[in-house]
This record gives C-alpha cells, sequence and structure tokens, in this order.
C-alpha cells in the first residue's frame, strides 16, 4: 500500500540513520519492542526519543531544579507551571524556544514559537493575558541580522497581534555568537481560577479521543527530530510550518469554552511531533494506551500516509480526551466556532499508543517505551579553555579614561542597553485593557480587572556572564530576573526557563549546561522562586561555533496592591538611595569590570569572571526593597545590571524626564572611578525616595541587614557624577537622544556603518 | 440604555469594550454574536477592536457582510448610537456606513503606543463629556489605520465638521488630515482608531476615554434610546 | 469548473506604501532604473460555471462585492482558464 520500507529493510540498510536515530539506539528500540520495528513505529521511536522531545542529554541535570513550594499547583512536566497567587486566582506560565525555526524562516519561525507557547497555556485552562520574548541576535551590523530582527518581531507581533494577548516584555540582545543562531524564545502568562485547572492526562478506558482545530497537513514533518540536529540552515526546509493566529484565536475561545462545561478529561497542544508525542505523553502521565485511527484525522491534503498523519507538526490543533457521551458538546461548541472537532480513537487500558489506519492495526508500541524507556545519556563535560583565558586577563591593565561622558554614552546607545520602543512599539502589549507597566520598565505588570491585584513578568538571561563563568552567570540569571520582579513591587513566585546552549555533545557545552543549571538551582533555593516550567534547546550551533551559553529565565510575581507599583521614573526633589553594594573593595575592583558591558563596548574585551553576586545578601537586598515598596516609602526603583550604576541612573533620569546629581565620594577610596560608575555587580537596586521617607527606609534596610547608601538627589536637567571630582556631566536630553535613536538608526537601511562587537 | 458590543469570530477587544462599558456608566451592556440579526434592543452598539476573520482579504471586507450588521445598519438608519473602534472603524468603512477606506500604516508596520489626540467636535453623543479643541491621551495599536479618501470626500468630511478626533502629535500612520476618528453627516455613527476602552483607569497609563462612554451613555439617555 | 485569476491594486491615485518601500529597497539594492513599483493582490478563484463567460461574470461580481474596496483598489481578471485537477483548499 504505502510505498514505505520494510523492517528488515530498515535494519540491514540502517535507515534509521535517516530518521536520526544511532544504531544502539535502534537496538534498544527493538529489544524493547521484542521485534523489529516497521517504518511507522521506527518514526514513533525517532521522533519520542529525540533529544526534543526526550530531553535525553538534559533529564538528569534537570532534576537539579527545585520545583516545589507552597505556592506550586502544577510543577514541571505539564504544559505549564501554576502558581497559586491568592483568593482562588493562579497563574499559568512556561517558556519555550524556536530558535531553529526563526532561523530558516524568522517571520513563520518566531510566529509559530508564539502559536505554540500560547497553546501551552490555555491547554491547562488558563486566559493567555500576557505574552513575552527573549531575542538574541548578532549584532545588527550586517543585513542579515537587520532581516532575522524585523521579520522576527514582525513574526512576533503579526501573530500575538491577532490572538489579542498583550506582548508586554522580553529582552533583545545582540552578541558574535548568535550570528548563525539566533534566540527566539516565547513565554506566555495565563490566569485562572484554581478549580478550571486542566490538565493534558488521558484517563478512563473508552473516552472518545478528539483532535480539534486546524486540518492535518504534511507541514513539519520531522521538525522535533530536525530541532536537535545541527546546522538547520543545510537541513532541507520543508519542516517549516506556517502559522494562522485566526485559527487560533478561535481555537482558544472555544478550548476555554470546552473546559468550562467540565467535560473535559485531558487537552494537550499538538505541538513538536504531533499526535505521536502528544498522543504518547497523555498516555503516559494518566499510565493508560491509546488507539488513533489515522484515517479519521481531518486532513488539508490528500494522499497522507499514517507516518505522515502521526508525525505532522501543523499548527492550530489540540488533542483532547472527553469523558464519554459527551463527544456532541465539544462538536456544538466548536461548530459554533466554525472549527472542526473529529473523534480519532478512544483511550484504552492496554499501555499501548496503537496506531490504526482505516480500522487495520499500522503499528502498536507500549507507551512507556516511547516516553520512561527512551535513552538517557550521561554526557562528560569539561571546563572550556577559553575560561583559563578570560580569568587570566589583569584588569589592571586596562585604560582609565579620563572622564566617564563619552563611556556612558556609548554604553547607551549600544544595541544591548539602548531603547528597545522600536521593537514593542510593533506588538499590541496593550490589548485585554489590563497592562499598568508597559514594556520598556523592569518588569510588567498586568493588572487583575477587578481586584487590586496584579502580576508582574520579565525574563533576564545574562549569556556574557554565563560564557565567562557558567556557574555564577546561572546564579545571575535568576537573581536578576527575580530583582527585577522586586524593583516594580512584586513578590517573586516561581520561575520557568529556557535553556539555550550548543551541541550537548561538547564536554565544554555539556559542562557550561550542567553548571548553569547549578547556578539556577542554587539561586532559585535561595530567593524561594522554584522552577515549574521550562524547556531546553540544544545544538544551537553551526559551523562548529556554539552560542554564548544562554539559560533564558521568566520570572512571575504577585502585586497584592496595584496602588504600590514602581517604576524607573523618578521626580525631581527626590533622595537617590542604593540598596546593595556601592562599591568593591579596592582588591576586587577586577570582579566589577570583568564581562562588564563596559569592558566589551569601550574596551572591546570580552574578558574576567562574571561579577559577584552573595546570595544571602542578594534575598536581603530583594526583601528590604520590596518591603520599602511595599510599605509605600519608594517611588520609583530600578535594577543595576549592565552599564552599572551610571547607566541605571541615566535611564531613571530619562524614564522620568528628571536630571539629578550622585556622588560615590564617600566610598570610593581606592576604586577607580570607572569601575564605580560603570562595573558590575549583583543585588543593587537604585531606588528614589521623597525626602521624608529616608530614614523609615534606612531602617528597614538595617533591620532586614542590607546595605543602604544614599548616594545624590534628583532635579534639575543635568546628570552628574562625582566621585569626589565631577565623572560625567550630560544633559538628560543628550542621554535620551543617544539613548533613544540607536535601535532605529542600527536597523535603518542607511545604516551601514558597522558597529564594534 | 443597553448596548451592544458585537462580538465577530477573532474580535479581540470585545471584552474590554463590554467591561469598560459596565465599569464607566453602569449600563447593562451585552456581547451579542455576530450572527443575531435583531439588534433593535440596543439603543447603542458598539463593533470592537481585533482582527476580525483575521484581516484576511481586507481589514473589515468579510465581517462586513456578517448577519448582525443588518441589525447594525437599521439601528444606524434610526438614530440609535453606533460606533466602531480599530477593527470596527475599518468594518463601518468596508460596509460603506461611513466614508473612506484604510490602507497599510506608512510605514508599514503595527503601532502601538498612546498619542496625543485631539478632540475637534464636542457637540456630537459621543464627545459631549469632552471640550471643544481638548488634547486627550489614547492608546492606538494597528498596522491598518492609514486613512484615506480622495479630495473632495476629504473635503466634505472637514466642511461637515465630521472630523471628531485628531492626532495632535506625529501623525502615527500616515492617515490624511491626521484623521483619528470620524462620525456620519446624521452625526449617529462614529469610527475612530484609538482605543478609549483601554484608557478608563489611571492604573492603566490613561483614563481620558472615560469621557466617551460618559457621553454616550448621556446621549441615550436625552434622546430615550432603548 | 474554471479558474479566474483576479488582479486587485490600489487605485493610480492612491499612495500605496508597500510599493513604496519596495521601491526604496531596489534602489538601496542599485536598481537605481526603477521608476514605480505597485503592490498588488493575485486571488485565484475556482467555480464551477457552464462557461468561461458565465465564470467571468460571477466572479466580476465577486470582485465588486468583495474582493475589492472600491474606495481605493480596482481589479481586473487577468485569465479565464479550465481549472486544473482538484480545487486547491487553503
Amino acid at each position: 500500500m504505502y510505498n514505505e520500507p520494510t523492517a528488515e529493510q530498515i535494519e540491514r540498510e540502517a535507515l534509521y540513520r535517516q530518521v536520526g536515530m544511532t544504531e544502539e539506539e535502534y537496538r534498544r528500540a527493538v529489544e524493547l519492542l521484542g521485534r523489529r520495528p516497521n517504518w511507522l513505529e521506527l518514526g514513533l521511536f525517532s521522533v519520542m526519543w529525540s533529544e526534543h522531545c526526550s530531553y535525553k542529554s538534559s533529564r538528569r541535570v534537570l532534576k537539579r531544579f527545585p520545583t516545589e513550594g507552597p505556592q506550586v499547583l502544577q510543577g514541571p512536566g505539564e504544559n505549564a507551571g501554576v502558581v497559586d497567587i491568592g483568593d482562588g486566582w493562579a497563574v499559568a506560565f512556561k517558556m519555550e524556544s524556536h530558535n531553529h525555526p526563526s532561523a530558516i524562516e524568522p517571520y513563520q519561525g518566531a510566529a509559530t514559537g508564539v502559536g505554540g507557547i500560547i497553546r501551552d497555556v490555555f491547554t491547562m485552562g488558563a486566559r493567555p493575558v500576557a505574552l513575552l520574548d527573549s531575542l538574541r541576535f548578532g549584532p545588527p551590523d550586517d543585513d542579515r541580522q537587520r532581516y532575522l530582527m524585523r521579520e522576527v518581531v514582525a513574526g512576533i507581533a503579526g501573530y500575538g497581534n491577532a490572538v489579542g494577548i498583550p506582548t508586554v516584555g522580553g529582552e533583545v540582545k545582540f552578541a558574535e555568537r548568535y550570528r548563525n543562531n539566533p534566540l527566539v524564545n516565547a513565554m506566555c502568562v495565563g490566569l485562572m481560577r484554581h478549580e478550571d485547572l486542566a490538565r493534558g492526562t488521558a484517563r478512563g478506558v473508552g473516552n472518545p479521543v478528539l483532535v480539534v482545530g486546524a486540518r492535518t497537513g504534511r507541514d513539519g514533518i520531522h521538525g522535533a527530530t530536525f530541532a536537535s540536529a545541527e546546522d538547520p540552515l543545510e537541513k532541507e526546509r520543508s519542516a517549516v510550518q506556517v502559522g494562522d493566529p485566526f485559527m487560533e484565536k478561535l481555537l482558544l475561545e472555544a478550548c476555554l469554552e470546552l473546559i468550562a462545561t467540565g467535560a473535559v478529561v485531558g487537552i494537550q497542544d499538538l505541538g513538536a511531533a504531533g499526535l505521536t508525542s502528544s498522543g504518547a505523553e497523555m498516555a503516559s502521565r494518566a499510565g493508560s494506551g491509546l488507539e488513533i485511527d489515522t484515517a479519521l484525522v481531518p486532513r488539508r491534503e490528500t494522499g497522507m500516509t499514517p507516518y505522515e498523519v502521526m508525525l505532522s507538526e501543523s499548527q492550530e490543533r489540540m488533542l483532547v480526551v472527553m469523558e464519554r457521551g459527551k463527544e456532541s458538546v465539544a462538536g456544538e461548541i466548536f461548530r459554533k466556532w466554525g472549527l472542526e472537532a473529529a473523534v480519532i480513537g478512544r483511550v484504552t487500558d492496554d499501555g499501548m499508543l496503537r496506531v490504526l489506519d482505516g480500522g487495520k492495526v499500522v503499528a502498536e508500541v507500549p507507551v512507556k517505551a516511547l516516553v520512561d524507556e527512551a535513552p538517557v545519556y550521561e554526557r562528560p563535560a569539561r571546563e572550556p579553555e577559553e575560561l583559563a583565558v578570560f580569568r587570566s586577563w589583569r584588569w589592571e591593565e586596562t585604560p582609565l579614561p579620563e572622564r566617564l561622558d563619552e563611556a556612558l554614552l556609548a554604553l547607551l546607545g549600544s544595541p544591548d542597553l539602548a531603547d528597545k520602543e522600536w521593537v514593542w512599539r510593533q506588538y499590541d502589549h496593550m490589548v485585554l485593557a489590563s497592562t499598568a507597566v508597559r514594556p520598556g520598565a523592569d518588569a510588567a505588570v498586568i493588572w487583575l480587572r477587578g481586584t487590586r491585584k496584579g502580576v508582574a513578568v520579565c525574563t533576564d538571561g545574562p549569556g556574557r556572564y554565563v560564557r565567562l563563568n557558567p556557574l555564577l552567570g546561572g546564579m545571575h540569571a535568576v537573581a536578576e530576573a527575580v530583582r527585577n520582579l522586586v524593583c516594580v513591587g512584586a513578590r517573586p513566585l516561581a520561575i520557568t526557563d529556557c535553556l539555550n546552549f550548543g551541541n550537548p555533545e561538547k564536554p565544554e557545552v555539556f559542562y557550561q549546561f550542567e553548571q548553569a543549571v547549578e547556578g539556577m538551582s542554587r539561586a532559585c533555593e535561595v530567593l524561594g522562586t522554584p522552577v515549574v516550567s521550562g524547556n531546553v534547546s540544544f545544538y544551537n550551533e553551526s559551523k562548529g561555533v556554539d552560542v554564548d551559553p544562554t539559560p533564558i529565565v521568566g520570572a512571575v510575581g504577585v502585586v497584592e496592591d496595584m496602588e504600590r507599583v514602581c517604576t524607573p521614573a523618578w521626580g525631581p526633589g527626590m533622595i537617590v538611595g542604593l540598596f546593595g553594594p556601592a562599591a568593591p573593595a579596592p582588591e576586587d575592583q577586577g570582579r566589577w569590570l570583568g564581562g562588564s558591558e563596559y569592558l566589551l563596548r569601550v574596551h572591546h574585551l570580552l574578558a574576567g569572571d562574571a561579577p559577584p553576586l552573595d546570595l544571602e545578601l542578594e534575598r536581603k537586598v530583594q526583601e528590604a526593597c520590596l518591603e520599602a515598596i511595599r510599605r509605600g516609602l519608594v517611588a520609583a526603583a530600578h535594577d543595576v545590571s549592565e552599564g552599572g550604576l551610571a547607566v541605571a541612573l541615566a535611564e531613571m533620569a530619562i524614564a522620568g524626564g528628571t536630571g539629578a546629581e550622585a556622588d560615590l565620594g564617600a566610598v570610593a577610596a581606592g576604586v577607580r572611578p570607572d569601575v564605580l560608575w560603570l562595573g558590575e555587580a549583583g543585588s543593587r537596586i537604585v531606588v528614589a525616595l521623597r525626602p521624608e521617607h529616608v530614614e523609615a527606609v534606612r531602617r528597614l534596610a538595617e533591620e532586614a541587614g542590607a546595605p543602604f547608601a544614599v548616594i545624590g538627589r534628583t532635579g534639575g536637567d543635568r546628570l552628574v557624577l562625582r566621585a569626589g571630582a565631577v565623572q560625567a556631566d550630560l544633559p538628560v536630553e543628550r542621554l535620551r537622544t543617544v539613548w533613544k535613536e540607536a535601535i532605529p538608526w542600527a536597523l535603518s537601511e542607511n545604516s551601514r556603518v558597522s558597529s564594534s562587537i | 440604555m443597553r448596548f451592544a458590543v458585537i462580538q465577530f469570530p477573532g474580535s479581540n477587544c470585545d471584552m474590554d469594550t463590554v467591561r469598560a462599558i459596565r465599569e464607566v456608566t453602569g449600563a447593562e451592556a451585552d456581547l451579542v454574536w455576530h450572527a443575531r440579526k435583531d439588534l433593535s434592543d440596543y439603543g447603542a452598539i458598539f463593533l470592537p477592536g481585533g482582527f476580525s476573520y483575521g484581516d484576511y482579504l481586507r481589514p473589515g471586507a468579510i465581517a462586513r457582510f456578517a448577519e448582525a450588521m443588518d441589525g447594525v445598519r437599521r439601528a444606524a438608519e434610526d438614530g440609535r448610537l453606533v460606533i466602531g473602534i480599530c477593527n470596527g472603524f475599518q468594518i463601518l468603512l468596508e460596509a460603506g456606513l461611513l466614508p473612506g477606506a484604510m490602507r497599510h500604516n506608512d510605514h508599514l508596520q503595527f503601532r502601538c503606543e498612546i498619542v496625543p489626540v485631539r478632540v475637534e467636535r464636542a457637540d456630537t453623543p459621543f464627545t459631549s463629556g469632552y471640550e471643544p479643541g481638548q488634547v486627550i491621551r489614547l492608546p492606538i495599536a494597528h498596522g491598518e489605520g492609514n486613512y484615506y479618501a480622495d479630495d473632495g470626500t476629504l473635503e466634505a468630511l472637514e466642511r461637515r465638521g465630521q472630523v471628531v478626533f485628531r492626532y495632535a502629535g506625529e501623525n502615527p500612520n500616515g492617515s490624511r488630515n491626521a484623521v483619528a476618528g470620524i462620525v456620519n453627516e446624521a452625526g449617529n455613527v462614529l469610527g475612530m482608531m484609538p482605543h478609549p476602552e483601554r484608557a478608563v483607569h489611571r492604573w492603566l497609563g490613561s483614563e481620558d476615554g472615560r469621557a466617551l462612554f460618559v457621553s454616550m451613555w448621556r446621549a441615550g439617555r436625552e434622546r430615550q434610546l432603548v | 469548473m474554471y479558474t479566474a485569476r483576479v488582479y486587485v491594486t490600489l487605485k493610480a491615485s492612491v499612495l500605496d506604501p508597500q510599493g513604496r518601500a519596495v521601491e526604496r529597497a531596489l534602489h538601496a539594492l542599485g536598481y537605481g532604473e526603477v521608476r514605480g513599483v505597485r503592490v498588488g493582490k493575485v486571488i485565484d478563484v475556482t467555480v464551477e460555471a457552464p462557461d468561461a463567460g458565465a465564470a467571468r461574470r460571477r466572479v466580476e461580481e465577486m470582485g465588486r462585492r468583495l474582493l475589492a474596496n472600491p474606495v481605493m483598489e480596482t481589479f481586473e481578471i487577468e485569465s479565464v482558464k479550465p481549472a486544473s485537477g482538484a480545487a486547491v483548499e487553503g
């Protein structure tokens, strides 16, 4: 019937290699099955055992993450994590990568990435209320990078705007190592009542299994395998899927309506590896079996084989298990929304994933073999040699600029730190009429209409720090994301992550991965923010070059009182305070300089270690700052991160349209001015206070054991930085112009000026 | 007066609009499915923002054939209030209830921001709560808000004072004469690109949209609309 | 069955932002000789009809009612040909 290789041919001609399986994996499949798999069965194994679906390289390491806490309603292993935010409300969220598809077709790659993560969230029964996107490109000095960035941003906008979910945050960074491997990570956050929590399980023998939403075509077959292969650009391009946000919007409304009926047993997005992985995962969670007749799956194309139906990655589809006899409930709701819902099989109790083609069995594989028995690799890890080179850097040799004005302007105008309004004004960030803190602040805040509560969300991922020191960099990734929540006045609850690394078969890459996860885990433990969902993206490499190790953290917190929300915008007549260390000890100066944006942009040097971070101190600083905000003592707050204190102050001055004068003379002894103002270290937050609140904040910091110093006051239209002598003195308007114009200029068609690094 | 907000497949500001009406005026507001023909119970009808039918072909091109549009047309004819916001404005244009058409923004990008908008007419049932010439801040969010009408039509619109809202700062989309919102000749059908329903609370960055809902509610009472 | 190919373009008097952007890009790529670009849409409509003339009449009506917006667009039926094979569904 179908012109497919036989089981004998597969073995004899080693055809398993064509679908990305090693000989060892093939042997394992034969052993588990008790016979040689046919072509379709081989397909099921190959996608389920791909890195993308099985996490075979990362699984052991990921066990390290703390995943529990009283706030956690659903940890990893489901379509999204869920945390309690009080009063019967919960937040579901997850982040996922779509790096490889975006490298090939940036608009559709990014768009379908957004589509997939939205489905992961509404699958849980939550209404999606926010999207964030963390993007990494090569420096915008060549046409391809500019093209990639324009298209990725347009793809995110084209999809998210149409579905009607505000894209409220994320970040965009640039570095050489992303030139051939851009990163596109999308995060979705949904809101629900506790009682609406739905899960992806296939329970209840005889319950019908439905596929709902779009029809199935040949798109994206072997996308999951392909995501885990090197050099996607050289691979065939047939795996590109096209997104239909209109269909997604209808699917979203129909599914939420369906879940609300209470007749849904389990529901899951059809994502990577399509029916195969969703079917197997749903059965695996319930310990049941599943029977699917591919002839019953509505098609978009004619002549599709069961193999193609089972592996198709057509977008905007869901797999639903209904209570027996309630099929018509789904039919009615989906008809109203103009969508199809087809019964394609049923739940069994024999633990098999059985595929039929018009009633005839064409594949039969134990669910356990596909899911639980997937290979697990213990990859060797070795410290990259470049780390010793980075560490051998002698910071004392860095020339000291006479004044810091030019350095500050260079940093504000660098693509990483410059204003990203060009990006986020293409995103509808206000639909749903709940966005209280819009993009551009430390975190976005979504107001829970009808209450005084809000949900704060942000992403962060310091790839450079992780490259210099994977362990410490991993700690920074979590600490900074969580600190950003605190800066807007939110109590941090939990995180999701997307771990973007190179080829894990290289011991150096695996070392980065292992160490970063360890660092992230330590920070999560100390800061009380468990990991509730996440995703690993390996093989971000081309031509032998791996991306900077980039764990992206998506953090979620709750604002108890919307009246107390903070942003970086300060006003005149305020006192400028600093939580956390104001200056390094003279012997630690190199630590503040190493890995800094200043060292990179001004001295064109990637060297040293990641900046210091003491997790206990971090916790105290965050607690003190949050408490001060909650008591209404803080008028503005902003995290000090890349670019150091000077950039943080400049950003606050720009946001508030008000200048300031700051003096670090009191702590400057023996420390170079560039380290003082542009050096980087964790656990630092700048706040602006009304003069009458200074003492209360000082007391509060003391009680919490967090360092706090008054460093200046706001007013006027210039930013003046002193350490005894004036180090920088610039009009706020000048700072604003440089900061605002950098990205539009870099992306304009006229720009042919190459930026450094 | 009862308000209707028509829900088309792909509408995405429908719930925001219902909530804004209820919160600001306290009046009853129903979400009405696009397949309902009879809208005679409603004194005011909103066509909300979004991407009806995916905005495929042209924004509003397919929605104008929805059955609810019969009821909208009837309401427009007998002096009840009809307002289209963003995609709703595009639908009113496609349906011919307002003159002109929408093109892609001149910079070709989707644009979302809070912009200054001048209220050119404060004597309409939609704007009586504003001062004439008042500049308010309203969010915009669209890729196709570049209003076009030929010279004759545009001149007539201006002469008859049908331009109700005009962008007061930088023109965000290339719209002719910086048009942000227009009414029909009778003054009871308004189309506007900015989103008043997103500007109803200070926590949302602006509450300048509230007066529009209050104005409509007041007009409904004065005119004894259903 | 016949397939009619319909071209929809902006009227000559209406500024075409997409066309202008493409023109600028072509100039930037060195095609200085480009004097104008207009971007339009191609729509293939496959219809059941007794003959090509009847198909054309129906599609013309569709063009007026839906496919083009007469305020700013014009359309033209480029060709009506017997449909080859099964209709392609989106």
